[in-house]
């Protein structure tokens, strides 16, 4: 009696409709069909397609790419001058999430906990608009900031405490001839352009700390930095966790800040695209992208066991 | 009660915080109006609406605008659709592979962009894929899918059960009740998604590097523009009309996803 035909409301999608009421499981396979295709085949295939390049190698004279099983691209990367991209992107990662924390904390916590009514729909959107607004157009703004003649300099200038910057950029290795050639300036631009996304997850996990237990605290004694260090940080910390995956993971793989704030020492990215792009060394392109996607499996790992992914 | 009123010291850092992620921008705008055509010059000479006339001039500029406009409409039309299905795949049943499927659409953005970008710069090559527009919309979409799958995820899980029931005891079927009950319960969600969606897309210039051949989106033309600078004036411009139009998307999704909390059957 099943089969008989609901004219009334159309034959054909009553039928179907009633097949896949019947059997959820194909209901549930022909939805998830579609977009498991597609990122499976286009996102997936594609990274595995990447991640074989890296184990082939290329011939130093040739330059052609031998499709052979080799580690000798990994082996590439232990090289001085690669091992150095390596540690100087993954200590300005720590830095810039370091960074991200401390500033980000304040503004967190002040929404989390005392904003109210419409400060809180202006934090809220005070943290989503630099987060949605163009990536190049933030880095552009810094480019004009930190430029020779930009705001900065003059602000410097203004206070009479151009000898203070100059006395800064004269420190190796952070310094430089200006800040928009510098070390601090890439860290500034990085700090900037990710900031949005450390602050949102604290702010998160910072909403479900009850005040009572803030409140206990100061009952039972505590000065406000003693609650802060033991009871407000500890529980916030998963928050800052699940931030710092988001600031860590972008530092590790941008490479157009670098390229346009900083010196001329590499990050990896920008290694990843010189080698793809004029070098046509795709192998060893390859084995340096392996390199973040190894950092961030671990970083990832860590976080989970620190409960980093209920605070997303 | 003193604890509902913040100390002095957190008031200020706050205050920095925010004033930090915003005076960069605001400077844009300042920057847009200056005489000053050669250097980056603070403060600024004098201000004039030329640089306005100039960019409306400029082919270049509208081609790469219209190219942009092309992709994320398409991106987010495809990110809507797989978007969609995959939350209420998710959202609907628990199915062996689930988590797998979770994390297979965050993982375009969670890992970085270069990746992603070199990626499947890598695979068009190996399957001999000339670069187009339509290899660009490829990638966008593949990172677009997530931010509606946020979206429509959290909407999904609210809309009760027993509507669904409701309807179908009333004698509609599927399709009707998708149409008539679960659409409109999700509707903010799917449009803020698509919002955001579009805005990332629009934006988006490290896979787009990857992807493009010569086509220039409006990210690549500023890029271009930042590594060779040409015009200068012409840049502040376009910086301003980018940030202006990405701000109205970003309101608009604030809007749609704020009374979340009147969808229908959420006190069941």
């Amino acid at each position: 009696m099943s089969d008989t035909v609901d004219t009334r409301t159309g034959g054909f999608l009553t039928g179907l409709s009633d097949t896949l009421w019947r059997r959820p499981k194909l209901l549930v396979f022909l939805l998830i069909l579609p977009p498991a295709l597609w990122l499976g085949i286009i996102y997936l295939g594609s990274l595995f397609a990447l991640l074989a390049q890296s184990f082939f190698s290329i011939d130093e004279f040739t330059g052609i790419i031998q499709y052979e099983f080799t580690l000798k691209t990994y082996g590439e990367l232990l090289r001085p001058s690669n091992f150095d991209i390596i540690i100087r992107t993954v200590v300005m990662s720590a830095a810039v999430t370091v960074g991200a924390a401390v500033i980000g904390f304040p503004v967190a916590y002040y929404a989390a906990r005392y904003a109210r009514g419409k400060w809180k729909a202006i934090f809220y959107l005070g943290v989503m608009m630099p987060l949605w607004s163009s990536y190049l157009v933030k880095v552009y703004s810094w480019k004009l900031i930190l430029a020779k003649e930009g705001i900065l300099n003059w602000l410097f200038e203004t206070l009479h405490l151009g000898w203070l910057l100059n006395a800064y950029l004269s420190i190796p290795v952070i310094g430089g001839n200006s800040l928009s050639v510098s070390t601090t300036g890439t860290f500034l631009v990085f700090l900037y352009v990710w900031l949005p996304f450390m602050i949102l997850p604290i702010q998160a996990s910072l909403e479900r700390v009850p005040h009572s237990m803030l409140e206990a605290s100061g009952d039972l004694g505590a000065h406000p930095a003693q609650t802060f260090r033991h009871v407000l940080f500890p529980l916030a910390l998963p928050g800052v966790i699940a931030g710092s995956i988001f600031t860590f993971s972008l530092t590790l793989g941008d490479y157009i800040i670098p390229q346009i704030v900083g010196t001329s020492r590499r990050f990896i990215g920008q290694a990843v695209y010189a080698y793809q792009g004029t070098a046509g060394n795709i192998p060893l392109a390859a084995a340096f992208a392996v390199v973040p996607i190894l950092l961030m499996a671990v970083y990832l790992w860590m976080a989970k066991r620190q409960g980093a992914f209920d605070a997303l | 009660m003193h604890s509902d009123r913040a100390p002095l010291g957190l008031k200020i850092a706050a205050a920095f915080g925010l004033a930090f992620m915003h005076l960069p921008i605001l400077l844009i705008f300042v920057y847009a109006f200056t005489t000053e055509d050669k250097s980056y010059q603070w403060p600024p000479p004098g201000f004039t609406l030329k640089w306005f006339a100039v960019t409306w001039e400029r082919t270049d500029v509208w081609e790469a605008m219209q190219l942009s406009l092309k992709v994320a409409s398409i991106s987010t039309i495809i990110a809507l659709v797989l978007g969609t299905l995959c939350a209420a795949a998710v959202s609907r049943t628990r199915f062996f592979g689930r988590e797998v499927i979770s994390l297979l659409v965050i993982l375009p953005i969670a890992l970085p962009g270069i990746i992603t970008g070199i990626s499947l710069r890598s695979a068009f090559n190996l399957a001999d894929i000339p670069f187009s527009f339509w290899t660009i919309v490829l990638g966008h979409a593949t990172f677009c899918v997530v931010v509606v799958y946020n979206n429509a995820v959290a909407r999904f899980r609210r809309v009760s059960g027993s509507l669904v029931e409701a309807s179908m005891d009333l004698g509609a079927n599927s399709f009707q009740t998708f149409r008539y009950v679960i659409l409109p319960n999700i509707s903010t969600a799917l449009l803020a998604g698509g919002m955001l969606a579009f805005a990332l897309s629009f934006d988006e210039v490290i896979v787009t590097t990857f992807t493009a051949g010569q086509q220039q989106t409006l990210p690549i033309w500023m890029l271009e523009e930042l590594v060779r600078p040409r015009e200068r004036p012409v840049t502040n411009v376009v910086a301003m009309v980018v940030v202006l139009v990405t701000f109205l998307p970003i309101l608009g999704a604030y809007y749609l996803t704020r009374g979340t909390d009147t969808v229908a059957g959420q006190g069941k």
